[in-house]
C-alpha cells in the first residue's frame, strides 16, 4: 500500500517530542519539569530515527 | 483530575494522526480484498506489531496491570506460557494452511475444510462476541475516564467510536492495521515512564522485590508469592492466584491460549493480510519478541501499586477501597498515572490509554466487518452480487458494527449481568474450538459432521462442568454451580482454566468419534488444507532469522529463559 507507515509514525512522535520537551523547559518551576524535556527528548529521538527510516527506504 | 491545554494538545495530535491515516488510505480501497484484506500487501513487522497491538485493547493493560497487583509476578504467565508457545506454534504449523488455503477468514477456512454449518456456527458466534465484547470495553474505558477525568459517561464512548468509525470506514483494514502500529509505539512510549518513575519511587528493583516480599508475608503466602512464577506454583493454596502447575500448564498454556491465538480471527486477519507465506508466518513470531517483554510494561505498574499502596503512608500512594471495602485493583494503572505524571506527560499517557483502547475495539470491528460480508451476508443472504456490492456492504457493516457496539456499552451499563451471562456463554462456545482446528489441520479423517457435533458437545461440557462447580466462597449463579454444587475451586481463575480443559477434552473425543462412523472426504479437495495432503514449503535459502522454524526455535528459547529467571 502507497503509504509507508514509519512517516506518520515518526511525524507524530517528533511533534509530541517536541510539545512535551518545550513545556518542560518552559515551564521549569512545575514540579517534574525534567520529566517531560528528559522524554520529551527520547520521543523526539525515536521519531526522528522513525522518519530516517522511511526516508532511506524511499531512495 | 483535570486535563490542561498541554494534555489535551497532546490527545488532539494523536486524533489528527489516525484520523489522517484513514484518509490517506482511502484512495487505496478499490476491492473489497483492498478493504477487508488489505489486498495481502502488509510487510511482515507492520503485520507482527498489528497482530499484537490489535489484542492490547485498554482492557488488557488495565487488567494485567489489576491483576499484578493482585497475584503479581505470576501474572506473566498469560503473557510466557499462555502465549508465546501458542503464537509459535501458529507460525510454524498452522498459517500455511490459512494463508494457503486463500480462505479470506477464519470462518471462511472451517467452511473448506470441514462444511457449511461448521463454518455458519463458527462466523454467528465470532460476529456476536466482537460486537459484545468492544461494547464491554467501551463500557469499562467509560467509567474510567468518569472516574479518572470527570468525563461523562457517553464522552469517551462516542469519542473513540466515531474517530475509530472514520478510520476504518475511509481506510479499512490497512487503516486499522497502520493505526495499530501506531498505537502499539504510543501505549509502549506512552507507559514506560510511569515504570521508570514508580521503580524510582519504590526504591528500584530490590525495593520493590523488599516491599513485595512484606506484602507477600502480611497476606499469609511465603515470600516469593508476588515475584516468583513456578516455584509457588506447586500446590494452588500456596499462591495468590489458586492455580497450580497442572492447570497452569494445561489449562491456560494449552487449551485456552491455543484457542485464542491460533483461532481467534481478531488475530488472525492481521497474518492472512500479510504479502507472502514467508511474511504471514513470521506475523506472530515478530509480534512473540515484544509480547515476551509486555510484562514489564503492564504487570510490573500493578506490582509497584500494590508496593507503594503497603507502604501508603511514606509513599504517599494508595489504591482506592472498593465499597465492600477490598482494593479496586483495576485502578492501579490509571491512578499512577494521574498520581505520578506531571502535566504534559499525564496527556501522554491519557493518549496511550485511549490508543490500547481504540486498537482493541477496531480490532474487533475490522474483524467484525469481514466476517459479516464473507461468512453471513455473501454466504447466506446474497451470494454472487458484484464485489462493489460487497466492498459497500462492508462499509455499512463498519457504520453497523460500531452502532451496535455502542449500544452494547449502554446496555452493559444499565443490566451489568446480562454482559456477564454472555461473557460466559461466549466462554463456552471458545473453549473447545483449539480441538476442531488441531485435528482439521492435523488429522485428514476429521469430517464435517464431526467438527460440528464435537463443537457443540465441547460447549456443553464447559456448560455442564461450569454448572456443577463453584469457585471458594462464591454464591451459586453466573459464578457457577447453577445445577447443583459437585467440586470447588480455589478461585475462580482455577475453575476457568479447567472448564477449558473438559472443553477441548469433549471436543476432542467427540470429534474423532463421529468423525470415525461417518463418511470422510475425498482426499483430493484436502490438498493445501491439511498438513499430510499439502507439500512443504522449501524455504532454506534465506537468513535463519527470516525464516519461521528457527525464528520459533529462538523466541521459545528466550521465553524459557524469561520463566527461569523469575522461576
Amino acid at each position: 500500500m502507497g503509504l509507508d507507515v514509519r512517516l506518520p509514525i515518526g511525524l507524530m512522535f517528533a511533534i509530541i517530542g517536541i510539545l512535551l520537551s518545550g513545556y518542560g523547559m518552559l515551564a521549569p518551576h512545575a514540579e517534574h519539569a525534567s520529566l517531560n524535556t528528559g522524554w520529551g527528548c527520547v520521543m523526539l529521538a525515536v521519531g526522528a530515527f522513525m522518519l530516517w527510516l522511511s526516508r532511506r527506504s524511499k531512495k | 483530575m483535570q486535563l490542561i491545554a498541554i494534555d489535551w494538545i497532546i490527545l488532539g495530535v494523536y486524533f489528527v494522526f489516525v484520523l489522517g491515516i484513514g484518509y490517506a488510505l482511502r484512495r487505496y480501497m478499490r476491492t473489497s480484498s483492498d478493504y477487508f484484506l488489505s489486498g495481502r500487501s502488509i510487510p511482515a513487522w507492520v503485520a507482527g506489531l498489528a497482530f499484537l497491538s490489535a489484542n492490547l485493547g485498554a482492557q488488557e493493560v488495565i487488567g494485567m496491570a489489576a491483576s499484578g497487583a493482585k497475584y503479581g509476578m505470576a501474572t506473566s504467565h498469560f503473557y510466557w506460557i499462555g502465549a508465546i508457545p501458542a503464537m509459535v506454534f501458529l507460525g510454524v504449523f498452522m498459517m500455511p494452511f490459512y494463508y494457503g488455503s486463500r480462505a479470506r477468514s477464519v470462518p471462511e477456512y472451517l467452511k473448506l475444510r470441514f462444511d457449511e454449518k461448521t463454518r455458519g456456527l463458527n462466523a454467528i458466534s465470532f460476529a456476536a462476541m466482537t460486537i459484545f465484547s468492544s461494547g464491554i470495553s467501551m463500557y469499562a474505558m467509560a467509567l474510567l475516564t468518569n472516574l479518572l477525568l470527570g468525563w461523562s459517561f457517553g464522552f469517551s464512548i462516542w469519542v473513540c467510536a466515531i474517530v475509530v468509525l472514520l478510520y476504518i470506514l475511509f481506510g479499512g483494514l490497512t487503516s486499522a492495521i497502520y493505526n495499530e502500529v501506531l498505537q502499539f509505539f504510543l501505549i509502549v512510549f506512552g507507559f514506560a515512564p510511569l515504570v521508570f518513575v514508580g521503580l524510582q519511587r519504590v526504591g528500584g528493583w530490590s525495593g520493590l522485590q523488599t516491599a513485595l516480599e512484606e506484602v507477600a508475608r502480611s497476606r499469609g503466602f511465603a515470600d516469593g508469592a508476588w515475584t516468583q512464577t513456578w516455584s509457588i506454583a506447586g500446590d494452588a493454596a500456596a499462591n495468590p492466584m489458586g492455580i497450580e502447575w497442572f492447570g497452569i500448564a494445561m489449562g491456560l498454556g494449552f487449551v485456552l491460549s491455543f484457542g485464542y491465538w491460533c483461532t481467534d480471527f481478531l488475530v488472525v486477519q492481521r497474518a492472512m493480510a500479510a504479502n507472502s507465506m514467508s511474511a504471514a508466518r513470521r506475523t506472530p513470531l515478530i509480534a512473540a519478541v515484544p509480547k515476551m517483554l509486555f510484562p514489564f510494561l503492564v504487570i510490573v505498574p500493578g506490582m509497584i501499586a500494590i508496593a507503594l499502596t503497603h507502604h501508603s503512608a511514606t509513599s504517599g500512594f494508595a489504591l482506592p477501597l472498593k465499597t465492600d471495602g477490598s482494593f479496586n485493583y483495576d485502578l492501579a494503572m490509571p491512578m499512577l498515572l494521574v498520581h505520578y505524571f506531571p502535566h504534559g506527560l499525564l496527556g501522554l499517557g491519557i493518549t496511550a490509554l485511549f490508543a490500547s483502547f481504540m486498537s482493541g475495539m477496531a480490532g474487533n470491528v475490522s474483524a467484525f466487518n469481514t466476517v459479516w460480508t464473507y461468512d453471513i451476508y455473501q454466504a447466506y443472504i446474497r451470494k454472487g452480487a458484484s464485489d462493489h456490492h460487497y466492498l459497500n456492504m462492508g462499509r455499512s457493516a463498519t457504520v453497523v458494527g460500531v452502532c451496535l457496539s455502542v449500544a452494547a456499552a449502554y446496555v452493559a451499563n444499565r443490566f451489568n449481568n446480562i454482559m456477564d451471562m454472555l461473557q460466559l456463554l461466549f466462554a463456552f462456545v471458545n473453549a473447545p474450538l483449539f480441538a476442531t482446528f488441531l485435528l482439521g489441520m492435523f488429522w485428514k479423517r476429521a469430517t464435517g459432521h464431526g467438527a460440528f457435533f464435537g463443537l457443540l458437545g465441547g460447549s456443553l461440557a464447559a456448560a455442564l462442568h461450569h454448572g456443577l462447580t463453584l469457585p471458594h466462597g462464591a454464591a451459586a449463579g453466573v459464578k457457577g454451580g447453577w445445577l447443583t454444587v459437585l467440586d470447588t475451586y480455589p478461585s475462580e481463575m482455577a475453575q476457568n482454566f479447567w472448564t477449558a480443559i473438559y472443553a477441548f477434552t469433549a471436543c476432542f473425543v467427540l470429534t474423532i468419534a463421529i468423525s470415525l462412523v461417518t463418511r470422510p472426504r475425498d482426499e483430493k479437495s484436502l490438498v493445501g488444507l491439511v498438513y499430510a495432503l499439502t507439500a512443504r514449503e522449501v524455504e532454506q535459502e534465506a537468513a535463519w532469522y527470516t525464516r519461521p522454524a528457527p525464528l520459533g526455535i529462538a523466541v521459545l528459547a528466550a521465553m524459557i529463559l524469561l520463566n527461569l529467571w523469575f522461576w
